[in-house]
C-alpha cells in the first residue's frame, strides 16, 4: 500500500503544473498587427502586442489573446480550427499562413520575435485580418469546378473510377480554398484577368476526372492568353504558399502538358515558345534565343522587339561571331547526335 | 589546404550565348579561389521549364542526360542558372524518387549509351562557394573590398522555391527571408541593400506571352532597389539579369520613372572583389552602363 501511495504522488508531483512550466520555456513576442476598418479607417496602421508565446501555440492562439487579452474589436475569420475549412489564412511576414495549422514558435525561429501579422491581402481588406474574396470565388467559378456529365436519370450502374485514376487528381482534390497561394500570386497582383493558382488547381482537378465529359472546354478557358495557363510566371510563390501541399504550379504545368497531350492547343506566342525549345536544341543542343523570339512571334511580331535587339547588339550580348548576327553565332555542345537521336526516340507531344 | 574542390559545371544556354560574361567571371573566380573546373560540354539545355510545358518527358529525358556527364566524372554538378538549378534538380528528384520513371527514362539513354543512376549531386555555383569553400576563405582573397558600394541583393526564384526540392541543396535557405547573398555581400566587405522584392520575381518567363505582367515585376524590384539607396543589383541567375538589365528603357517607362541600375552576375561581383580582370568580368556586355564599376573599385 505505502509504494503504491509514493507512485500517486509521483505521479501528482509529474503533473504539478508549477514543475511541467519549467519544461516549456515562452519567447517573448512582439506581434506587430495590421489594423484597419473599411467603414471608418482613411488608411491602415500597425498596432504592436506583447507576449509570452508557449511551445505549444498555434498562430491562431495568437491571434485568440489579441482579441481576448488586448482588444476585443480585433477580427479575423476562423472556424473549424483543424486546417480544413480554410477560413484563417493570413499572412505572417509575408508568408501565407493558415493561422490554425502553425505553431508559432516555428514562425519565430524563421523570423525572429517580431512577427508582423498581416491579411491575405492587405488591399482587399475589410477589417484587420478579414478580406473580401470575391475575386477568388468568381475565378473559382469561372473554371465550372464540378464534374460535368451526361448521367442517365436511373443509371444501372455505377460510375467506376481505379485507384490510379483517382490519385491523379487526389492532391488537387484537398484543397480548402483558403487563397493562400492566391493571394500570394505576383501574376495576379499586377494583373486582375489572371485566374490565379487556386482556380487552375480546381481546373485541373475536374479536366483529368474520367468521369466528366467537359475537360475540352475547360483546357480551352485555361488557355485563354491573358488569364490563362500561359500567364503563370514560374515563381513557384503558390507551392511554397500552400498550407495542403498541393503544388498548384505542378497542376498548372499539367495544364500546359494537357494542352499537346489531347492536342487541342492553339498556335501562339506561348505555345510556340515552349515547342520551338526543341528547333535550337536540334540544331545545337542549345537553346537558340534569337530564334525563340522569331519563331514565337512569327517575323511580323518581331518589330516589338528590334530594339531590344539593337541594344543587345550594342553590348556584345548578340554575337557577332560570323560578321553577320544571329547566323551560326551558336557553338555547338560535344555529342550532338545523342540529343538528335534522345528527340527523336522521346518526343511525345507535338504542336 | 585540404583537398582541391572539383566540380563539373554545367553552363545553360545563357552564358555560351547572351552573357559570356557569366561564364567568363565564373571561371575566373574558381580560378582565383583554387577550385577546379570541369566544362560539361556534352551538356544541352535545360528546357527552362518551357520544355517541360511542352513535353515533361523528353524534358526529364534530356536533363538526365546532362547528369549523366557529370556521375560519370564523380563530380557534384554546378549550376550558374537559377532555371538550370530547378530543372535539373527536379529532373533528379522525380528520377531519385519515382523507379518507374527511372526506368523508362533509361530505356531512352540506353539507345545512346548512357544511364542514369542518381550519384551526383546539383548545385548552385552561389552555394557551392558558401558551403563548401567557405565565405571566411573567400573573405581573405579580397583584394578590391566593396564598401563604396550599396548592393540589393536579387535572389531569383528558382534558386529559393520550391524550398522543399532546394534545402538540401541551398543550406535550408528561408524563401521568405533568404540570407545567403546578403552573407556573400557581406564576405566581399559591400554593404547589402535591405529591399522588399529581393526574393520576388523578375518576370522573364512570361517576358514574349504577357509582356506587362513582366514589365512590371522587373519594375517593381528595380524601383524597391533603388528607392533603398542602391548603387548596384547582384542575382544568381542570368535571366533575371536579362530581364533586369536588357529592359531599363522599357521598363521606365510603364513605371512612369528613370530606371537605371546596373545588374551583375553574382560571379562578376565576386571577380570584382578578388581583383580579376576587366576582360574576366565583362561588364562591357551590360546595356546598362556598368564600366564606370572599374574605376569606382581601384
Amino acid at each position: 500500500m505505502s509504494t503504491q501511495t509514493e507512485e500517486t504522488v509521483d505521479d501528482y508531483k509529474a503533473f504539478n503544473t508549477d514543475e511541467v512550466d519549467t519544461f516549456q520555456p515562452t519567447r517573448k513576442v512582439t506581434l506587430k498587427t495590421f489594423r484597419f476598418n473599411a467603414e471608418t479607417d482613411y488608411l491602415p496602421y500597425y498596432k504592436h502586442y506583447e507576449m509570452e508565446v508557449g511551445k505549444d501555440e498555434l498562430i491562431l492562439d495568437l491571434l485568440n489573446r489579441i482579441k481576448w487579452e488586448h482588444d476585443g474589436s480585433f477580427s479575423y475569420r476562423r472556424s473549424c480550427r483543424h486546417g480544413i475549412c480554410g477560413a484563417c489564412a493570413i499572412k505572417v511576414n509575408g508568408k501565407a499562413t493558415l493561422a490554425c495549422k502553425q505553431n508559432a514558435l516555428e514562425l519565430i525561429d524563421l523570423f525572429g520575435d517580431e512577427l508582423v501579422i498581416e491579411p491575405s491581402s492587405k488591399k482587399r481588406a475589410i477589417k484587420d485580418m478579414i478580406i473580401d474574396k470575391a475575386d477568388f470565388w468568381a475565378k473559382h467559378a469561372a473554371v465550372k469546378p464540378y464534374v460535368i456529365a451526361d448521367v442517365e436519370a436511373r443509371p444501372e450502374h455505377e460510375t467506376k473510377q481505379s485507384i490510379a485514376e483517382f490519385n491523379n487528381f487526389l492532391d488537387s482534390d484537398l484543397c480548402i480554398q483558403c487563397g493562400a497561394c492566391h493571394y500570394s500570386c505576383p501574376a495576379l497582383e499586377v494583373n486582375d484577368a489572371f485566374l490565379g493558382p487556386a482556380a487552375l488547381n480546381a481546373a485541373y482537378r475536374f479536366t483529368v476526372d474520367t468521369r466528366d465529359q467537359a475537360g475540352d472546354e475547360r483546357l480551352g478557358i485555361t488557355a485563354e492568353m491573358g488569364s490563362g495557363v500561359w500567364d503563370c510566371v514560374k515563381c513557384f510563390e503558390c507551392a511554397e504558399a500552400c498550407p495542403k501541399d498541393i503544388n498548384p504550379i505542378e497542376k498548372i504545368g499539367k495544364l500546359h502538358n494537357l494542352q499537346f497531350v489531347r492536342g487541342v492547343a492553339e498556335s501562339n506566342v506561348a505555345t510556340r515558345h515552349a515547342e520551338g525549345f526543341l528547333r535550337g536544341m536540334k540544331k545545337t543542343g542549345y537553346l537558340d534565343e534569337a530564334d525563340i523570339v522569331t519563331y514565337s512571334e512569327g517575323y511580323l511580331g518581331m518589330y516589338k522587339h528590334l530594339g531590344t535587339a539593337f541594344k543587345m547588339m550594342k553590348s556584345g550580348k548578340i554575337h557577332w561571331h560570323s560578321g553577320i548576327p544571329f547566323i551560326n553565332s551558336i557553338p555547338k555542345i560535344k555529342n550532338l547526335d545523342e540529343v538528335q537521336k534522345l528527340i527523336e526516340i522521346a518526343q511525345t507531344n507535338k504542336l | 589546404m585540404s583537398e582541391q574542390l572539383h566540380y563539373a559545371l554545367f553552363t545553360g544556354c545563357t552564358a555560351k550565348q547572351s552573357t559570356p560574361e557569366l561564364l567568363s567571371s565564373t571561371l575566373a573566380v574558381a580560378d582565383k579561389l583554387g577550385i577546379k573546373i570541369t566544362i560539361l560540354e556534352e551538356a544541352s539545355c535545360c528546357g527552362a521549364s518551357h520544355l517541360q510545358d511542352f513535353d515533361e518527358f523528353l524534358a526529364h529525358v534530356l536533363n538526365a542526360r546532362n547528369i549523366c556527364y557529370a556521375e560519370k566524372l564523380g563530380l557534384t554538378m554546378i549550376t550558374i542558372c537559377n532555371t538550370c538549378q530547378l530543372n535539373s534538380a527536379m529532373t533528379k528528384h522525380a528520377l531519385d524518387t519515382d523507379p518507374e520513371l527511372k526506368a523508362r527514362v533509361n530505356e531512352k539513354l540506353s539507345e545512346v549509351g548512357l544511364e542514369y543512376k542518381g550519384t551526383s549531386e546539383i548545385k548552385h555555383f552561389l552555394y557551392t562557394l558558401i558551403d563548401e569553400y567557405g565565405l571566411d576563405k573567400v573573405k581573405e582573397k579580397v583584394t578590391v573590398p566593396l564598401s563604396h558600394l550599396n548592393i540589393a541583393p536579387f535572389y531569383g526564384c528558382h534558386n529559393i522555391r520550391p524550398s522543399e526540392l532546394h534545402e538540401e541543396a541551398n543550406g535550408h535557405e528561408n524563401p521568405y527571408a533568404p540570407t545567403s547573398l546578403d552573407n556573400l555581400i557581406d564576405a566581399l566587405e559591400g554593404n547589402p541593400v535591405n529591399y522588399e522584392s529581393k526574393n520576388k520575381c523578375c518576370g522573364f518567363h512570361v517576358e514574349l506571352q504577357a509582356n506587362h505582367t513582366s514589365e512590371v515585376l522587373a519594375g517593381n524590384a528595380l524601383v524597391d532597389a533603388i528607392d533603398n539607396n542602391a548603387d548596384i543589383m547582384v542575382t544568381p541567375c542570368p535571366l533575371c539579369h536579362l530581364k533586369m538589365d536588357t529592359y531599363q528603357d522599357s521598363v521606365g517607362k510603364v513605371m512612369g520613372r528613370d530606371v537605371e541600375l546596373p545588374v551583375l552576375h553574382m560571379p562578376q561581383m565576386v571577380a570584382l572583389a578578388l581583383g580579376c580582370s576587366e576582360k574576366e568580368i565583362g561588364l562591357n556586355f551590360h546595356v546598362q552602363k556598368a564600366k564606370q564599376l572599374y574605376t569606382q573599385a581601384s
